[in-house]
């Protein structure tokens, strides 16, 4: 993994009311590589993605995707260069239909006097189709999404994290709260994804980690502790130690 | 596509306002006494409900659609009556009190000499139309703009909303501000030429308004029926979401605050035109907050509503002060209660016999998930 | 005259050589008393400055009844009138043998009335007690004449005169530096410069303005008194500005009082009453009603009734608190702005029931006698209502500060405040805190009233003249920090009065709304933010 990084977080700390909730944490994600973020409570890997996308700003250190200084940014401008977020909590526009929230995700307008009079365009109508296809909400299309079971909500976010287009999508514990049915599609869906984009995924389900296969880092308090195959990882005496307590 | 977002009572509602309005202003124009006839203190009293619609709107834009309380809209409102009170002042000419063709009686009064700078030029109509536009514009776009950007929100932006008219109604009482002091500006005889006393004028006046406040809501409907409208309730529902989709809510909430500020102004305008007096009490704050219990009244967030709810609760104040004037502040209090207590919906709520999934949307601020991630 | 008294005192300083000048002075000139009764002005006044000058213990009598009109002319000389009957002035012995029709009162013009003062003080000073000395020499300050100099230095060289040091000096110096004075040395001259500079006030600044452009002055002395009007003046503005700050910190302690009510209702439960100003109107026409009654029936405590107003607005206003969260604040916890509206509602029909009850105008309420009033500290002016106020407002905070710490209804408080669920399972009744803390906060704007009503006019409206100064003060000290409140009000009230001489009280009052509005919107949570349920809106 020599090429150019896509994703390089180098040195990174930050404290809330002197907790230092990263430290120095560096990490480093190659062009289309799908990665797997795993954790305790409270070993930062929320602050991590917080601190990406520009909700929170580092004390030190750097963070650059394709070369822009992320930290410089804030969180609008951050999502045009083509980063995406699921969060860990479902979060939809619950008051408009699932074709709104897809509309209002699709990657294109967002400058206010250009969506004053933007109109719906065939190109528009095709590419919803397309993906409330891919997250079997198409009967649903009307629906508020309020009205969303949980799991369907999740889908909903994934597929307006899709509709951004972006290069790097950042998925928080989105198989949480889905039966295992489910959360076996979300695996195959995440993998299907990273055939054209890269993935950052945290997850404290070791199954759904294991199906994804990829490269696993264990963050604890605030920094890696180790990296590699889920296999190597998880016999590490360090990440047992983390894990089952002493 | 979703229902929600059609409004489709909106443009009966449009249709309706233009074709009462223009019926009343035909009316007016026939002879005295006969049986159809409207006489002139109804054409006056439903100019001031339509202007006050165009207020109702206003509010509704920036509550209903994008959550903002706003405690402070009547002074876009008088700012507008301002900047027509203005035309209307320096039109009057030489046929003031003092005679002065140069300068307003107030200014007579206190023994000025010469007019100031921000009236130069106000002698013209479109001076006239600029200056009660731009202005409320750009007072709503720098206020807007910083505290947007620096994410106030809730009631805090109500409370310096209020605090905004407030000081607004303090400068305008005094008279060294050049706006008339107490009195405000009035006596005004004419407007593009046409006496403003005469039936015909008032008439115009009312079709005008009545055809203003339809193309205003049926803008309105396509505005807030289209994407913007969408974004809007995303940005009121879940602001931070949006930021992550690379919205950016400070602007997309700016824009419609200033839209909103320059309806209030409009309605403003066309309320100086035919009531004939603006002055300083027009800023008081109590009057913002009785714009949004009409809005409530009618129904948060369905355009129809405010005009609606602008129109009754207004119609109540004039039966009520007519008949038992010291019991309309208990009726307008009991209103407040029995609105925000038991009608989240308002008339439009109620005249919606099914009642929907979007009952939420009247509280965006507990449904507001806001660092769900936490 | 003046050229006359400058004369007589030259001639004056020839006989002050000798121990007995007066006696010797008075040989010189004819009889004083007989010269009172003369018809011609000149003769009278002669008379006047001759007892003036005599030292004689019968002359202060003489001249103070001629001051208040009772002394009468006859032939023989003058009689003052004393109540019963005539009184000799010359022999201080009652006298029935005259007959009252056949006199007439000394007469008496403006020029006798001149020379009339200076005598009196002259005599004052060498017979006087100790504050009738001292008002003369108050007296000479202001108006000095040079022909008093002699009479002054005789007075302040008795060793009795003593402790009126400062004083003599100072009266000696006015006159040292008033057109007429005497030519002196420059020491002398600058001397009395620095002690009319010590003096003070807007009289030194008068008599040291006249002396800097006085041209029989040297010019050394001109300059110092310049110098010493320009120290005057810059003293002056310091009292001029504690003054200023006097007035700020009473205008912020009734900002913190109006504000600390909603700072419980709004800071700590996050519910915006919009009738919080209403509720202080109540307290204001509770102290209103509870005077009435003391008068009617318990005359005797009448000085009281403003105390015992206190507790009966802190029980109608926390009582009508307590009312309005169980009927209408309590369904809208959650949803912050309809609660503004409702509560809007709950104050218009407020106000219109007090108005229908008391009537649209406005109702007298006394400021009881102990509290009226003034009193001078240094330079100030102190309104004895003004410090009550100030007091009485730190008194309440204090009690509310320990309330919130120290009583068990301040920990429920804080509990229910921090975590409602919580509180809520530890058996903490939430619904009865929620009802109690929205009464303690009525209750302070009750209280707040009480203090208003001394200060502003009671009518239906004296709420909403408060309510956006209150929700101000609140949230630009960081809503749910009562240090943050008094802070704040600190600020606006101090930054009010300071404007007010610079632009005027209005504009003042526009400029730091705007400021406030500014500073909002760069930090949204004010000064101090604070972490509460009241934050979460």
């Amino acid at each position: 993994m020599t090429t150019a990084a896509l994703l390089d977080l180098r040195d990174v700390s930050v404290s809330f009311d002197g907790f230092r909730a990263i430290n120095g944490l560096s990490l480093t994600l190659a062009p289309g590589e799908m990665r797997a973020i795993v954790g305790p409570n409270g070993a930062g890997k929320t602050t991590m993605m917080d601190i990406i996308t520009g909700k929170t700003r580092p004390d030190t250190g750097s963070v650059t995707f394709r070369g822009h200084d992320l930290t410089r940014l804030d969180e609008p401008a951050i999502a045009e260069l083509g980063i995406g977020r699921k969060f860990q909590k479902p979060t939809v526009f619950e008051a408009l239909s699932v074709w709104d929230n897809l509309l209002l995700a699709l990657k294109g307008l967002r400058r206010p006097h250009r969506l004053l009079f933007a109109r719906l365009t065939p190109d528009e109508i095709r590419r919803i189709e397309g993906l409330l296809a891919t997250i079997r909400l198409g009967a649903e299309s009307t629906r508020a999404a309020g009205g969303l079971s949980h799991g369907q909500k999740q889908w909903l976010e994934i597929g307006m994290l899709l509709a951004q287009e972006p290069d790097l999508l950042l998925v928080d514990e989105p198989v949480a709260g889905m039966t295992d049915a489910e959360t076996a599609e979300t695996a195959g869906l995440l993998r299907e994804i990273n055939r054209t984009r890269s993935v950052v995924v945290v997850e404290h389900d070791m199954d759904f980690v294991r199906a994804l296969d990829v490269t696993v880092t264990v963050l604890h308090e605030g920094a890696v502790l180790a990296e590699g195959p889920l296999d190597t990882v998880s016999n590490d005496p360090r990440v047992i130690e983390v894990y089952l307590g002493r | 596509m979703s229902t929600h977002f059609s409004f489709r009572s909106a443009r009966w509602t449009a249709l309706l306002v233009v074709v009462l309005a223009l019926v009343l202003a035909l009316a007016s124009l026939l002879p005295q006494g006969s049986a159809l006839s409207v006489s002139p203190f109804v054409v006056t009293l439903c100019g001031k409900y339509l202007s006050y619609a165009l207020l109702a709107l206003a509010v509704d834009l920036v509550w209903g659609f994008a959550g903002i309380l706003t405690l402070g809209h009547a002074a876009f409102f008088a700012l507008g009556a301002y900047g027509m009170g203005m035309y209307l002042t320096r039109a009057i000419g030489a046929r003031g009190v003092y005679g002065n063709a140069d300068l307003p009686d107030f200014m007579v009064f206190l023994s000025w000499h010469r007019l100031p700078w921000y009236w130069w030029g106000s002698d013209h109509f479109l001076v006239g139309v600029v200056l009660m536009l731009g202005v409320p514009a750009v007072l709503a776009g720098l206020f807007g703009w910083l505290a947007f950007r620096s994410r106030v929100s809730g009631v805090y932006l109500s409370i310096i909303t209020q605090a905004l008219t407030y000081a607004l109604m303090l400068a305008f009482f005094q008279n060294g501000l050049g706006f008339g002091g107490n009195n405000g500006l009035t006596g005004f005889k004419d407007v593009l030429g046409f006496d403003l006393t005469a039936p015909s004028t008032r008439a115009v006046l009312l079709a005008l308004t009545g055809v203003i406040l339809g193309a205003v809501l049926m803008g309105a409907r396509a505005l807030m029926g289209g994407r913007y409208g969408r974004v809007l309730v995303a940005v009121r529902d879940t602001e931070s979401r949006t930021r992550f989709l690379g919205y950016r809510p400070e602007q997309v909430k700016l824009v419609v605050w200033i839209v909103s500020a320059l309806i209030a102004a409009l309605g403003g305008a066309l309320y100086v035109l035919q009531i004939g007096i603006v002055n300083p009490g027009e800023f008081a704050p109590a009057n913002s907050i009785e714009a949004v219990i009409w809005v409530a009244v009618g129904g948060r967030g369905t355009l129809t509503g405010a005009v609606i709810g602008a129109v009754l609760v207004n119609f109540g104040k004039t039966l009520f002060t007519a008949i038992l004037p010291e019991f309309w502040l208990y009726g307008l209090g009991a209103l407040f209660l029995a609105t925000t207590l038991f009608l989240p919906n308002g008339v439009m709520g109620l005249l919606r016999h099914v009642p929907r999934k979007r009952d939420e949307e009247v509280t965006p601020e507990i449904t507001n998930p806001e660092g769900s991630n936490a | 005259m003046r050229k006359a008294g400058l004369a007589f005192t030259l001639c004056l300083a020839l006989v002050l050589g000798s121990p007995c000048a007066p006696a010797g002075a008075q040989e010189a000139t004819p009889d004083p008393y007989a010269q009172l009764a003369s018809p011609h002005f000149d003769a009278i006044i002669a008379g006047i400055e001759a007892l003036g000058r005599s030292g004689d213990d019968k002359a202060l009598a003489t001249l103070q009844a001629l001051g208040a009109h009772k002394l009468m002319a006859g032939s023989e000389g003058v009689y003052i009138h004393a109540g019963t009957g005539l009184v000799d002035a010359r022999t201080g012995q009652q006298n029935a043998d005259i007959d009252p029709a056949s006199l007439h009162p000394v007469r008496v013009n403006n020029r006798v009335r001149l020379v009339l003062a200076t005598a009196r003080a002259e005599l004052l000073l060498a017979q006087g007690s100790r504050a009738e000395k001292h008002d003369a020499l108050s007296r000479m300050l202001t108006h000095p004449d040079a022909s008093m100099l002699p009479a002054l230095d005789h007075a302040s060289a008795d060793p009795a005169n003593k402790s009126l040091r400062s004083e003599f000096e100072a009266a000696r110096a006015a006159i040292l530096l008033s057109p007429g004075a005497p030519p002196v040395a420059l020491n002398e001259q600058l001397t009395a410069v620095s002690a009319i500079k010590k003096t003070g006030g807007l009289g030194a600044r008068s008599l040291l303005t006249r002396a800097a452009a006085l041209e029989a002055l040297a010019p050394q002395t001109r300059e110092a008194a310049k110098k010493a009007v320009a120290s005057i003046d810059f003293r002056l503005r310091l009292w001029s500005y504690a003054q200023d700050l006097f007035y700020g910190v009473s205008l912020s302690s009734v900002l913190l009082l109006s504000a600390m009510g909603l700072a419980i209702t709004f800071g700590v439960m996050g519910v915006i009453n919009m009738a919080h100003g209403e509720l202080m109107m109540v307290g204001a026409y509770t102290t209103f009603v509870v005077e009435r009654l003391i008068a009617s029936y318990i005359p005797a405590l009448s000085p009281f009734s403003l105390i015992l107003a206190l507790p009966a607005a802190f029980v109608v206003s926390g009582g009508l608190g307590i009312l309005i969260e169980r009927g209408v604040i309590r369904f809208l916890y959650g949803r912050p702005l309809e609660t503004l509206l409702a509560s809007w509602g709950v104050s218009l029909i407020l106000q219109q029931a007090v108005r229908s009850v008391f009537g649209p105008s406005n109702v007298a309420v006394t400021t009881p006698g102990w509290l009226g009033g003034a009193f001078a500290l240094g330079g100030l002016e102190i309104t004895t209502v003004r410090l009550a106020i100030f007091l009485f407002a730190i008194a309440v905070m204090a009690a509310l500060m320990l309330v919130l710490r120290r009583t068990p209804l301040g920990l429920h408080m804080r509990a229910v405040t921090q975590n409602r669920r919580m509180a809520a399972l530890m058996g903490i009744r939430t619904a009865r805190i929620d009802a109690l803390t929205f009464g303690l906060g009525s209750g302070i704007a009750g209280l707040a009233g009480v203090a208003v009503s001394q200060i502003d006019n009671v009518s239906p409206n004296l709420g909403q003249g408060y309510i956006i100064d209150s929700f101000l003060v609140v949230v630009f000290g960081g809503v749910g920090n009562l240090w943050g409140s008094l802070a704040a009000a600190l600020a606006l009230g101090l930054g009010g009065k300071g404007l007010e001489p610079l632009i005027g009280a209005v504009s003042g009052k526009i400029l730091l709304l705007v400021l406030v509005i500014l500073f909002i919107q760069r930090h949204p949570r004010g000064m101090f933010p604070m972490r509460g349920r009241g934050i979460e809106s």
